[in-house]
């Protein structure tokens, strides 16, 4: 069952499962071939994180013939951001974050 | 597959009957889709708009393929910015499946070229209008910032 809040944030507790979801940012739709070559993790590791992503709803996935294509569903995300950001702070959150990306550099955290 | 594709999953406590009238229907698409309404004759190959709520035309296309209350596939063009207009036809698809109370809603847009400007444009938008969906059928109220068109645009 989709839209549990929980599963969200267990799936986003791993490092691994986020690392996935910035692959996947970078570069959507890729097979669990793709998602494989770039990583240090068995494809067994990268299957079963990606199970769990799923379960979550933050990856969604279409079929190509007989590949499986992954997509980042920034659907849960944003309706945790909904939840707890206020219309009027998102434009100063955003001001804030900017500042910060330009002091400290462009980096993932 | 189209080289620039978004997807967008969302379940709905919904009946996919209801979901797909509030997708189409303007006096729920004015709600939760900025004010705006869609005519179409909904049969494959009649003409799709979008219509600004000062009757501009925002985006239009043509229904490809219509299975009520499954599956609805367009050819989808902008016409609000000139440059996103000469990117051409993109490819929406809404695909609604029951799960349990709820209705999986799969929206999956894409375009037949790298990086399209369009596409990434979008995929800002879709968010927004398919959690103020949501929120509308599960509460009977959609989310503030998609009830009106936004100035300027």
């Amino acid at each position: 069952m989709g839209g549990d809040l929980d599963k969200v944030f267990k799936a986003l507790a791993a490092p691994e499962r986020r690392l996935l979801l910035d692959r996947l940012r970078a570069k959507n739709g890729q097979t669990l071939g793709e998602l494989c070559r770039h990583l240090d993790m068995t494809r067994q590791a990268v299957t079963k994180h990606l199970k769990l992503l799923e379960e979550a709803t933050l990856v969604a996935t279409i079929w190509r013939g007989r590949e499986k294509l992954h997509y980042l569903n920034p659907m849960p995300i944003h309706e945790i951001a909904e939840r707890w950001i206020g219309k009027y702070e998102r434009g100063r959150l955003r001001a804030l974050a900017e500042l910060k990306t330009k002091l400290e550099g462009d980096t993932d955290g | 597959m189209a080289k620039s594709q978004f997807v967008y999953v969302t379940f709905i406590r919904t009946t996919p009957e209801k979901l797909w009238r509030a997708l189409m229907e303007p006096e729920f698409t004015r709600q939760f889709w900025m004010g705006t309404t869609q005519e179409s004759e909904w049969k494959v190959g009649s003409s799709w708009r979008i219509v600004k709520p000062n009757g501009d035309t925002a985006d239009s296309g043509e229904v490809v393929e219509i299975d009520p209350p499954r599956k609805l596939v367009l050819k989808w063009q902008n016409h609000l910015f000139p440059d996103l207009t000469a990117e051409g036809f993109s490819r929406m698809t809404y695909e609604l499946e029951q799960k349990g109370d709820s209705v999986k809603l799969t929206v999956t847009h894409g375009m037949e070229k790298s990086d399209s400007e369009f596409i990434r444009k979008v995929s800002g938008g879709w968010p927004g209008i398919l959690a103020s969906l949501k929120s509308l059928l599960e509460t009977g109220k959609s989310l503030e910032m998609t009830r009106h068109w936004p100035e300027g645009m």
